[in-house]
């Protein structure tokens, strides 16, 4: 065990903002990924098919 | 079962396969990273000079080398693509491109958050890191080629020709820290000899890498689901 409390945990030795923030902006990242993946996906074909006309023209 | 692995090469009869592999990716993605940052964070102790700042470490390099791993195989697939003709794997390709261009950005990113407690700086136009930049516009260069042009078979093959071309990139990331003078350090962790580095630190940050490979497939696949479907509108299976 590394840290004697919650607080040290979040302290990262002073770090705490540079750790923080590399991990935040990740989960955060992947997050947003697969919400927005996860939605594709579930569009049905007839709505994809009529954004992709609109878009491309095809 | 040699003869019919073929099958797979045809959009419809690789979809339902995707779906099926999707769950055990990210599955094993989730117990892969509660494992990496368990080890990361628990057991890998403080390190002697850097102190806690170390620890970016366990995002850093998963999210570096899935940066380089995913533009080869984007490349590969893109490659396959364009020389027989095959949609899905051009397919393949497009779905791997975003995914790619996030672990960039998280490499810059995280690497930029360490660099500032440890080099005292967030950026430096070294080899590594602007090989780095560098790829991250091949990725974002390489999705809006695809994206700018209607024809979607003219734009697999031209984002396909870019992806090719930009390849070189990728030896030139790895090698960097060797070819040239950077500020980023050389290479703790190799094929040949023993890491430099503690063996808890290693696990973690393997375990990781890990997971992030899992991760990548699990979306990766998701994704060219949504692609095929996408594209495949017109065929009577999709209408179902």
């Amino acid at each position: 065990m590394n840290w004697g409390s919650l607080s040290e945990f979040l302290h990262m030795g002073g770090y705490g903002l540079f750790v923080w923030g590399s991990y935040g902006v990740t989960v955060v990242a992947l997050v947003l990924e697969v919400f927005f993946v996860v939605r594709r996906a579930r569009t049905p074909a007839e709505i994809a098919g009529r954004r992709m006309r609109e878009e491309t023209g095809i | 079962m040699k003869r019919n692995i073929w099958k797979y090469a045809a959009p419809q009869t690789f979809y339902p396969l995707a779906g099926k592999m999707i769950p055990l990716f990210a599955v094993l993605a989730a117990v892969l990273a509660i494992a990496g940052l368990y080890v990361g964070f628990f057991v890998a102790p403080t390190d002697f000079q850097q102190g806690e700042s170390y620890r970016i470490i366990f995002i850093h390099v998963p999210a570096a080398w899935m940066s380089m791993f995913i533009y080869v195989v984007m490349a590969f697939w893109a490659g396959v693509g364009l020389t027989f003709n095959t949609r899905l794997s051009s397919m393949m390709a497009h779905a791997l491109a975003p995914t790619g261009a996030l672990m960039t950005f998280l490499a810059l990113w995280t690497g930029a958050l360490w660099g500032k407690p440890t080099w005292g700086t967030w950026w430096v136009w070294d080899a590594r890191l602007t090989s780095e930049l560098i790829l991250l516009f091949l990725y974002v260069g390489y999705m809006s080629l695809a994206a700018s042009i209607d024809d979607v078979r003219r734009a697999d093959k031209a984002s396909a020709v870019l992806a090719l071309v930009g390849v070189v990139n990728v030896p030139i990331i790895y090698f960097s820290v060797q070819w040239w003078n950077t500020l980023h350090q050389g290479a703790s962790v190799s094929l040949t000899r023993a890491p430099s580095m503690a063996t808890s630190m290693l696990t973690g940050m393997l375990l990781m890498a890990l997971a992030f490979w899992m991760y990548t497939i699990a979306v990766s696949l998701l994704r060219v689901r949504a692609i095929i479907k996408e594209r495949e509108r017109s065929s009577e299976w999709a209408q179902e």
